[in-house]
Parts: C-alpha cells; structure tokens; sequence
C-alpha cells in the first residue's frame, strides 16, 4: 500500500494520522501487504524457530501417575530441568487423563532459548530415571515433523546419472602450462587466480562478491575450496565455475577444519552466554565430506576443549598422518583421547591415561603419536617425550629430559625424524632459556636419539624448520634482532653435522620451498627477504618488501607469494610474487586484502624413482618449455609496442588538435598580452638552451702547514 | 642528481611557483611568509612580510613584477616583487585558497574557503596597471559553486574566457569567466573520487593535470576546453602535488601519507617521494625520495632543466636534473 494512499484513506475516515502508534499496529501473521522485508534476519530466524516451538522438549516415557504424586513428580522434573536451563514461567505441563485421572505419562518443558532446549534434550534423553523407567525427550519441533510424515514409504528416486562440468575436481592440475592457482580476499570480493607468471600477471578464474561471510580456506589437497556462512560450511570445487558443491548445517560456524585425505570436515562454533558467569558453550560436528553425514558432535564447555588453562586452539582434533585419515586425537586433560573413523568412537572405547600431557603431534605419514608431558614437582619427576604407535597405544621410545621449561615437537614431512626443541633453564639463574635439540630417527631400528648441542651452548633458538622430504634443518638462534641461522644435515646416521652458520642475519623466520633446497629467510620486521640456495650455501638474493605480513611459497616450490594485508598499512596493500631467486615478478595493489592463499597440490603421482629420472632428463624437457617462453616474449613485446604505438598516435592527435586552436587564438591572446610581446613569443619558439659548466682550475698550491701540539 | 636544501620556512610547504623566465622562486608555506629564491643556486633572496596567517598559493605576473598571495588571514595581498612592498590588500570573510593571474595579468582570480556561515566562492579581480589605482571591487562573484566543500585550486582557461576549478567534491567545473555560468563539468563516475587537491595547467593552456586524494590515488590529464579525461598515473599515495614538464612529456606527481598518520609508522611507509611518469604511455619512469614528509608543491621550471618540491617538513628541495634524465628511454 502506498504511504500517499495511505494518507488519503486516513483522512477519509477521520483518523489524526499524528496520534497512531504505529508500532503497536500488529499485522496478521504472513500478512505483508505485498511488501518483501529486505530484513535477511527475518529469514534466517525463520529457519531457526520453524515453528516456534523450539524453545520446548517433550519428555516421554514418564512413569504414569495419579494426582496423588502428581506434585512430587512435577518438582522432580522442574528441579532436575532447571539445573540444565531455566523454564519459562508456566513453561511446565503435564497433561492429565480426564478419566482415569492420571497423567498421560509425558510433560512438555519451553525453556527461554532455543539453546537451553536443545542442551535439556541432549543430556536427558535416555536418562535413567528410575526402576525400568529411561526418559525419551524430543524436541516439539520434531514431534510435530514426525507427525506429519507422509505414512506410505516412497522409494527414493534415483536420479539418471549426469556428468557435470564440476565432476571432475582435479581439472585444474591438468592446466597446459602448469600454473597454480590463488585465492585473494579483498575487500567484499574473493577471487580465484592463475599465477601467470609468464605473462607476469593474475589471470582470474572465478570472483564473487560475499563469497563467504569469514574467511576461505583450501581443503589440504586443493579439491574444495571451503567457504563459511551463516548457515554452515560450502565446499566449492572445479576449475572455472567454483560452484558449490555442498552444503554442510552448522549455524554461526566460526572455523573449519578439512582432514589431510579430505574425507572429513570439522566445524566449530561456540556461543559466548548471555550471562557471564556462564561458560562459554562450544559446538563442534564431524561430517563426512562426501555423504555429508554428521558423523560426529561434541559440545560441551569452552574449558573442556582447551588444555592448561590456554584458550582453545584449532584445530582441536589432530587428524593421523596420511590420507588415510583412520585416527584423529584430542588432547584433554590429563588424557588423549584417539577416535577411528570406523566407529567414530574411541579406540577400545577409553582415552589414554597420561598425566599432565600438553602437547601431542601427529606422524605427518603414519598412525604414530608423539606427546610431551612438561617437568613436575620442582623437577622431582623428569619431563619426557613419548612416541606413542596406534591403534595399539604402545609406546614406542620415550625420553626423560631435565631441568626443561618448554619443549616443541617437529616432524619432518616425510616422518623419518622427529624433533624436539627443548628449551632448558640456563645454568644457576632461571632467567636465561638455553635450547638444545633432540633428533629422533624414528625409521631406524629402536629409534636412536641424538642430541644436538649448538656451537654457542646458551643460544636460544628462535625458529626451526625441517627441509620438506629432505634429511636437513634450518635452526634460528641468538639474540633477535640480529640472530645466526644454521643448517645441519642429518643425512649420514648416528651423526649431526653442521653445513654452515650464517652470523648475524636479520631475520626472524624461516620458509622452506615446498621442494626443499631453497628457502626464504625473512625479517617480520623490516619486511627484508633472503633467498637462499641451501645446496650451494649461498645467498641468491636479498630484497625489501616493506610491510610484508605473509610469505608463502607456491605448492610447486616455484615462486613466492609475499602479502601486505589491510592490518596495518591501506597503502601497501596488495602481494607481491617473486621467482625463487628472490626476482620480483608482479606484483598486484589491491585495496584491504585479508587473505591470501595457494591452492595446494596432492602428492605427485610419480614414483620416486620416475621422478629421479625426470630430474636427470631435464634439460631435455626443458627446451620445449623454453620455446614456449621465448614465444610468449615475443608475443608480450609485439603487443606492448603496439600499445605503445596507438597511445603515442592518439596522443599527437590530441597535441595537433591542441596546436591548431593555438595557432587561431593567437591574435587574441597577443591582444590579452599587449602588442610588444609578440616578437618574444616568436623568439621563444625558435629559441634553443645551451647549457655549460664551465670548471676552472685557478690556483693549485702546496702548504706545508705544521701542527703544534 | 644532488638537491639543493633550502631551509627559510618554519612550517609545512604549501606551494612553489617559478616566474616566466625560470630565475626566481616563490615559496609559500603555512608560516606567514612567502618567500623568493634564486632558481639556480637556491640562495633566499627576500621575503614577503604581512600575512597573519598560513600562506596557500601565489602567482607571479608575466614580467615578474607583481606577485599576488592568498592566505589564511582572509586575504589576498599584490605585492611589488623586487621590493617587498605591499601594494595592495583585497579582503575576504573567509580565508582565500587560491590565486591564479590571467593571461596579460589583467584579472586575477581568488578562491575563498567554506568558513562560519559563508560557502565556498569564486571572486574574479580587475588588476590596475598602477598600483595606486588598485580597488578591491569584484568583477565577478561565484558564490556557493561547491556550496560547503572548499574549491583548492582555481585557474584561468584559454584566453581568460573560462576559469576551471576543482575541489573538495572531487569534480572539476569549467565557468564562463564573464557571465559566471557552468558550462561544463565532470561525471562523477569518470574522474577522481576524492578531493581534488593540486591542479597545474599546460604551458599552452591546452590540457592541465589534477591530483587527488582518491583511494587509487593518481593524477589525471584533462583536455582544457573540453573537460575530456585523456590519462590516468596511478601513483597508490594520496597525491598533493602534481606538476608538468614544460620541456620533455613527463608529469610529476607527490604525495603521501597524510601527515597527521606518519609519525606512527616507518619513515618507508610514507612514500614521500617525487615520482615521474611518461606523459603518454603513463609509465613510471622514477622517482626522487628525499623528504621527510608528505610532499605538498611541485613546481617544474619553465626551462623544464630543473624542478622543486616542498614538502611538510618544511624544506624545499631543489633539483636539477643529470644529463642522463634527458635520455630517458622507456
């Protein structure tokens, strides 16, 4: 309805517009009077409350009662529900038989939130509560549903097979020039780029606006792309379209997990209570990607998923090694539990028993546990480091450490070693923190442990790093701002040996190339970058990227992405991609890049041996890429000068336009000036600078000049 | 290239401008004194004493011996350039932004500033021959043509018969110069998006540049009659200042960081630096770092040998250009 018509109707009818209040105008319910609400709450609430009942549970399989002991059990209920959320003011009925005058033996609860429902019905299904008497509590949402259901069984439909363009998921590992792909938000829009790096560009691939409501995260093989929403999680895959694919429900969902083998997808949300006093309540669902089946949900306490007292961090399930994805552990207090994805239970159905553990890291290839469990007592009860073998929970190799403050465990890609940086007390005084290393061979028979001592024994060492599928490691040690960095090779068995120290290097962090051999030494803070040949022990390149906030290497190893994200500087925003000799290749200035990300690569399904040969090949490969290149060149330059040609043409165009109009306002513009300037104008035109430096030699002496102390 | 530092001014840059024959410089700067240079050696010649308020723009008459200042104080001042004598002093009731003579140096115009209940205007003043002549009377008022947003730069078009503005609302009008009517002025959706803050006109009148503040940040060359854009340098900083070479097809475009966010950060982040971009292929050619702050005026010689930037910190540095500038290949 229109407002003027609005106004009329009021004045026919005698109604001071002025005096209604027009928010205590009710509309009947679905009424809209053809107005749409752009309110997307309005929707989404929709969803929430489909009817709304859903603040109310149905208890069942109460024992059946007559008015006698209808109070007792009434308090017995309310006492036990309230404990669990608060019920409504009259929130409580149980209905009660007429005839026989006894209850019916159910009762309905409406808690305040829908939450405190959904909690009540949780913890209470199945409750025994007495005798033979286990309490089945439903949602009224869900009784009303199962009321309705259709009561003839309909075979489902199969569908007739249809391919879609989006079936194939790995098309873009087929890409003729063996590009890799990024994904760049910025801004509202998150975009899907090729690394041009021959036409030294980004080609975009897909862009949307409000992709995701967060952030995007690749799935760990580069299949899906995962996106987050109000509603729950999508993974998008393909090559171009990036269409959805499917859809997983988790309202508010704050973070994502894929598992290394991209067979399950964890999700998690946590609620912050309207009352503070309150824990924090966390939400967490296990799906299986592909049937997007709740495989899974824990809830519970912000507390119970986070250990010593630390907030939580994620992911908090630690997926096994491989892609078989069999296990995924959870640190708890106290405990470790290991779930399989077989029953999605616990392995024999009971945690692990270690006392005090706070840290645990998987095999990055195999169903090996490592955990450190920190110093006790004062030091009466050495810290230790365990290597745990599943499913049958045999500690494999186990090590005492002393005088320890903090250890930190690390597994090379290929989970030949582990190891672990442990940081010890300095002699005498607490205040210093010395590190040593302790390297773990774990393929060798009984697992021999060595230790590593650095060459300055009282360094601290700021970083490690292990060379992806290689036998060497990179430490950072020293005092920032100028530390050392070394590299040890661990090749040879039963010895450490140092390939090099690098003496006071700037730098705060190290990033390994995918495939090893060269790696970035980066300063976070004055955004300089080392790029190193750890094969020839030589510095490649050294460059500044101011304000660089994010170094990541392509999956191929074969350039570097650096990002200047919006947190600190609007005006250097944008990446920057660099070949993996430290050249800068392009660079893109966006405004408010959040996030950027390669897409990551599934193994290579070359054999090792297939790949030793292509390496040893590979100048004859190599050529035929070489030509592409030059081609490529050619083509970029012919284009360029064409470019080049046009602007200049367009430009004379204009200047000769320019230089006629000039010409015909001459006389006015003589008139404006005044007549006696007309020959200088001309003399101008004709007139050429000459410019010289004339240098002088006047006077060349000598003086001795004598020096009195 | 080694720069000459000039030091005489206490506060921020404002604007620099070089007389006809590319001897003298006249330096303007939130101190109330404008200021005259050597253009070659960058010795101080003599300064301008009157103004009680930031100085924001001067120009100097075609036989260099007028100069004409616009300043905070609310007015605009004729000064005698050889002798410093004020000759005259026009009031405003807000203060006057920016000051452009006309080509014979007949007319000047004058911008004044948004300030207490008065909009933004145009004023266009008859200049006497003799200085005892001189009225302050207004030949043409253009008053509210940006309403509350302030007009930064103001500037005669071909012969005296237009008068092209820019400002705050981040769009340039082209006036008739007699009758004060709009005749042109740009879409909004193909121009600079935010406030216009430097405008420099072509030696001949036929296209000018403008600078902006914009998030892209970049510098536009505009056709002068017809308000076409031609090009766009896209420089990533705000832009203060822009200027273009008389000699060779290079524009110059400065910037920075705004000032009052630069303390907080590297001195890197600033990007307080002269950059050069080919005119036509609207390349960069390079850049002249140097300053300590943003850069506010940039003014080439009319030789285009040499050029001049000032900045906020309060320095003027001058330039004269190696040989090797002049072989520029891209």
């Amino acid at each position: 309805m229109a407002v003027l018509d609005l106004y009329g109707r009021a004045a026919k009818l005698g109604i001071d517009l002025s005096q209604v209040n027009f928010d205590s105008v009710l509309l009947p319910p679905g009424e809209n009077f053809g107005i749409e609400s752009d309110d997307e709450d309005v929707y989404v609430n929709d969803e929430n409350f489909e009817t709304g009942f859903g603040n109310i549970i149905v208890v069942d399989q109460l024992p059946v009662v007559g008015m006698d002991k209808f109070e007792k059990l009434e308090k017995k209920l309310c006492e036990s529900y309230n404990k669990l959320g608060v019920i409504k003011e009259g929130g409580f009925a149980m209905p009660v038989d007429s005839d026989t005058n006894k209850t019916l033996g159910y009762c309905f609860i409406e808690f305040n939130t829908r939450q405190e429902a959904e909690r009540a019905k949780e913890k209470t299904h199945g409750y025994h509560f007495g005798k033979d008497i286990n309490l089945a509590v439903y949602m009224f949402d869900d009784i009303e549903r199962l009321m309705n259901m259709n009561e003839e069984w309909e075979p489902p439909q199969t569908k007739p097979y249809a391919p879609k363009e989006t079936m194939n998921l790995q098309t873009w590992l087929t890409d003729e020039k063996a590009r890799d792909q990024f994904v760049v938000r910025c801004g509202p829009d998150t975009e899907v780029s090729w690394n041009d790096t021959r036409h030294l560009k980004s080609e975009s691939v897909h862009k949307l606006q409000n992709w995701t409501e967060s952030f995007v995260q690749w799935s760990p093989l580069g299949t899906y792309l995962v996106t987050l929403h109000r509603p729950g999680v999508a993974l998008c895959g393909g090559a171009t379209t990036f269409k959805p694919l499917m859809h997983y429900k988790h309202p508010m969902v704050q973070l994502v997990d894929v598992s290394p083998g991209e067979n399950y997808l964890v999700t998690y949300n946590s609620q912050t209570p309207n009352n503070p006093n309150d824990a924090t309540q966390v939400d967490i669902k296990i799906f299986d990607v592909k049937s997007r089946r709740l495989m899974r949900g824990f809830q519970g306490s912000a507390d119970e998923f986070s250990v010593g007292g630390s907030s939580l961090s994620w992911p908090v399930f630690k997926w096994a090694g491989g892609r078989d994805d069999k296990y995924f552990a959870r640190l708890r207090k106290n405990t470790i539990s290991v779930y399989e994805t077989k029953t999605f239970s616990l392995i024999d159905k009971k945690s692990m028993k270690v006392d005090n553990v706070v840290d645990i890291c998987w095999s990055p290839t195999d169903s090996i546990l490592a955990l450190f469990v920190p110093e006790l007592g004062d030091g009466n009860q050495p810290a230790r480091v365990a290597l745990v073998q599943l499913p049958s929970k045999v500690e494999i190799r186990q090590k005492n450490l002393f005088n320890v403050s903090d250890c930190k465990m690390y597994w090379q890609s290929n989970e030949a070693y582990l190891a672990v940086k442990v940081d010890r007390y300095g002699s005498k005084s607490k205040k210093r923190i010395e590190s040593g290393l302790e390297i773990f061979r774990v393929k060798e028979k009984d697992i021999p442990v060595e230790v590593l001592e650095l060459d300055k024994k009282n360094d601290k060492i700021i970083e490690f790093s292990w060379e992806p599928k290689g036998h060497r490691f990179a430490v950072i040690h020293g005092d920032l701002p100028r530390p050392d960095v070394s590299f040890y090779s661990v090749e040879n068995p039963g010895r450490v040996s140092k390939l090099v120290t690098l003496k006071a290097k700037q730098a705060n962090a190290l990033f390994w190339s995918p495939n090893g051999k060269h790696m970035v030494l980066a300063d976070g803070l004055n955004g300089k970058l080392e790029f190193y040949n750890v094969d020839m022990l030589m510095t490649m390149a050294t460059v500044d990227n101011f304000m660089a906030t994010d170094i990541k290497w392509d999956p191929t190893g074969r350039y570097v992405a650096t990002t200047v994200t919006s947190s600190v500087h609007e005006m250097e925003d944008g990446f920057y991609i660099w070949s993996l000799y430290g050249k800068l290749l392009y660079q893109t200035r966006k405004e408010q890049v959040f996030q950027f990300a390669w897409r990551p690569r599934p193994p290579s399904l070359l054999s090792e041996q297939k790949e030793k040969e292509v390496k040893k090949n590979l100048r004859q490969y190599v050529v035929r890429y070489e030509e592409e290149d030059e081609e490529v060149v050619a083509l970029l330059s012919r284009q360029e000068m064409e470019k080049r040609r046009v602007m200049e043409e367009e430009w004379e165009m204009w200047i000769d336009k320019w230089k006629q109009l000039h010409e015909e306002e001459k006389l006015q513009r003589q008139n404006l000036l005044g007549e006696e300037e007309e020959d200088e104008e001309e003399e101008e035109e004709e007139e050429e600078h000459y410019y010289e430096t004339v240098e002088e030699l006047i006077d060349v002496c000598e003086e001795v000049v004598s020096f009195e102390p | 290239m080694r720069p000459i530092l000039m030091k005489g001014h206490e506060r921020p840059l404002t604007f620099l401008r070089y007389n006809r024959d590319g001897d003298m410089l006249f330096s303007c700067a939130k101190d109330h004194t404008p200021t005259l240079w050597y253009a070659d050696n960058g010795e101080r010649h003599g300064t301008y004493r009157g103004h009680n308020g930031a100085v924001w723009c001067c120009d100097v008459s075609r036989d260099s011996s007028r100069l004409i200042t616009g300043s905070a104080d609310q007015t605009a001042k004729l000064w005698d350039v050889k002798t410093g004598q004020q000759l005259f002093s026009f009031k405003f009731s807000s203060p006057a932004r920016s000051v452009d003579f006309s080509v014979g140096d007949k007319l000047a115009v004058i911008t004044t500033d948004p300030f207490m209940e008065h909009t933004s205007a145009i004023h266009v003043k008859r200049i006497a021959d003799d200085p005892q002549d001189q009225v302050g009377d207004s030949v043409l008022v253009l008053e509210n043509p940006e309403g509350r947003k302030r007009i930064n730069r103001a500037v005669w078009g071909p012969l005296n018969q237009t008068i092209v503005s820019g400002g705050e609302d981040a769009v340039l009008r082209i006036w008739d110069a007699e009758t004060g009517k709009l005749l042109k002025e740009t879409d909004k959706e193909v121009g600079h998006k935010q406030t216009i803050t430097s405008l420099c006109k072509s030696a001949d009148d036929s296209h000018f540049i403008t600078g902006s503040l914009d998030k892209t940040a970049k510098a536009c060359l505009w056709d002068m009659r017809t308000l076409t854009l031609i090009k766009t340098y896209t420089s990533g900083v705000p832009v203060n200042a822009v200027s273009l070479s008389p000699l060779l097809d290079h524009v110059v475009i400065g910037g920075g960081q705004d000032a009052s966010a630069v303390t907080t950060t590297d001195h890197r982040a600033g990007k307080f630096e002269a950059k050069f971009y080919d005119k036509i292929l609207q390349e960069e050619i390079g850049g002249v770092k140097g300053h300590f702050g943003p850069i506010n005026a940039l003014a080439f010689n009319p030789d285009g040998r040499s050029f001049s930037s000032g900045g906020e910190d309060g320095y003027v540095r001058l330039h004269h250009f190696d040989s090797d500038y002049f072989n520029i290949k891209i």
